[in-house]
């Protein structure tokens, strides 16, 4: 069996929207959504820049208090973007309880919890005080756990750790469950915390930018002046749908996923690979039974690091320098939203390709030797998106790409 | 601690805490059944109990406490060992 994968669904929240239609504003205006955390340089960083995403405030009257304490930060993020994916969808609560549906969702920490779990047991000396939510909120698994919860999904149930290239596998193994016919509909998607305890590993690597004159200007994927990338987080969450079963019941088709492609760098672990990079997009599109030529729009993974990026755009010229489909990377507005990232860019990237545009790559003043070969758009650019490709990467080498086309009319 | 204190201070967690319905709590409502108190609960009122009244209680020790009252009679039973 190998069904087609549709996705009738989306929602997210982030630093440049809270929903889907002030995203799309967004991403057409090139409006970045980065500042400054003071919290984060009392802390110890070296870098205060992050995307600056408003804390949800879930109250009793949307949820009850057992489901709504087990939340940590990346699952109220979660929780708020799968109300909106859910409501677009077309799927209440009447229609999960009547239809069997899974979840799938990338996440790879939940380091708030986990210092608070730690801070009243260095204080107190007694699990009892604990409370019963304290699990619930630290473990990996916490944005599944709670959302199949809160939702009563009864199909596949787990949570993707990959890094930065969580989501994107969570969407692709989401895919592998319909095609191959084990499900109907997966919710599939990413979550990213933003406290000062998320990032404080990341920063000691001294991969953030420090270009805190000017936070708007501060991540610069491709440039030539780009100095690190700025944190970032939310969450993304996508309906994935067998085709057949989203025409059946008439829901709204926003896209096709088509390609599925992955790769293991099996190098350092923090060293990034063209090489990995261009497997994970040739599988893709060999998945998608489609070729470079077929894809009008790249979203680049690309963090805004002087090596992620250079090797990134060896890649994309090895698999597009003949095509020169545009590129971009949505990360020079949102920041890199990490576990996130995969889910997320699936969404601006379809956004996109609804509303015919382009989103910029804002602050590419300078191309470098490499990028400088590469079709980036700088500017919005009005242009129809057919097929795109998304890439997501992460440490210890973990490679993902998309491939997704606009749905038949 | 007077044990209309303890009952005011139980009453107004499950109200305040545990979203309980006020007009519900009655001597007799049983926990589980008529208030929605599950096992999961019970570890949070060990917490609350131990932030507001300053001692520690023991899920172990309520197994046979069912209803309002005899939580609030095991209350003031760990109250008066303080």
């Amino acid at each position: 069996m190998n069904r087609r994968v549709a996705i009738t669904g989306m929602g997210i929240y982030s630093c440049i929207g809270k929903n889907i239609e002030d995203v799309k504003t967004s991403l057409y205006a090139g409006r970045s959504g980065i500042g400054i955390d003071p919290e984060r340089t009392k802390y110890g960083y070296r870098s205060p820049l992050t995307g600056i995403v408003d804390p949800p405030v879930i109250i009793r009257s949307m949820l009850d208090r057992r489901l709504r304490i087990g939340l940590a930060e990346s699952g109220e993020y979660a929780y708020m973007a799968t109300v909106e994916a859910l409501k677009n969808a077309g799927m209440d609560a009447d229609y999960l309880a009547d239809n069997e549906a899974g979840i799938i969702y990338g996440n790879d920490s939940s380091a708030k919890a986990v210092v608070d779990t730690h801070i009243i047991m260095e204080e107190r000396k007694d699990t009892m005080l604990l409370g019963s939510e304290a699990v619930f909120r630290s473990m990996n698994s916490t944005v599944t756990m709670n959302l199949s919860t809160i939702f009563k999904l009864r199909g596949i149930n787990m949570t993707v750790s990959a890094a930065c290239a969580s989501s994107s596998h969570a969407i692709g193994l989401g895919c592998i469950f319909i095609r191959q016919g084990l499900q109907d509909i997966v919710l599939c998607g990413g979550a990213q915390e933003t406290n000062k305890y998320s990032m404080a590993s990341f920063d000691a690597l001294r991969t953030f930018s420090v270009r805190t004159d000017n936070p708007g200007k501060a991540s610069r994927p491709f440039d030539a002046g780009r100095d690190g990338l700025v944190p970032s987080g939310g969450a993304a969450s996508l309906i994935l749908e067998d085709y057949e079963h989203a025409v059946k019941r008439g829901a709204t088709i926003y896209a096709e996923i088509t390609g599925y492609g992955f790769s293991s760098n099996g190098m350092q672990i923090s060293q990034p690979s063209y090489q990995g990079c261009a497997i994970a997009m040739e599988r893709a599109l060999k998945d998608a039974g489609a070729s470079a030529a077929d894809i009008d729009y790249v979203n680049a993974h690309a963090t805004s690091t002087p090596q992620g990026d250079m090797f990134e755009a060896m890649a994309l010229n090895k698999v597009f320098g003949a095509s020169r489909p545009f590129i971009s990377s949505t990360k020079s507005m949102t920041g890199h939203e990490c576990w996130m990232a995969g889910a997320s860019e699936i969404v601006y990237s379809t956004l996109m390709m609804q509303n015919s545009f382009i989103a910029p790559n804002i602050n590419f003043d300078h191309p470098d030797e490499y990028s400088q070969k590469l079709n980036i758009a700088s500017e919005t650019k009005e242009t129809d998106i057919n097929m795109f490709l998304s890439n997501s990467f992460g440490f210890g080498g973990t490679n993902s790409a998309l491939v997704v086309k606009k749905p038949e009319r | 601690m007077k044990r209309e204190e303890i009952e005011a201070i139980v009453k107004n967690f499950l109200i305040e805490e545990f979203e309980v319905d006020e007009k519900l709590i009655t001597h007799e409502a049983l926990l589980k059944e008529d208030l929605g108190i599950d096992s999961l609960d019970f570890i949070d009122i060990v917490v609350i109990v131990e932030r507001n009244l300053g001692f520690k209680i023991k899920p172990e020790e309520m197994t046979d406490v069912r209803n309002f009252r005899q939580f609030c009679d095991y209350m003031e039973s760990k109250a008066g060992n303080q």
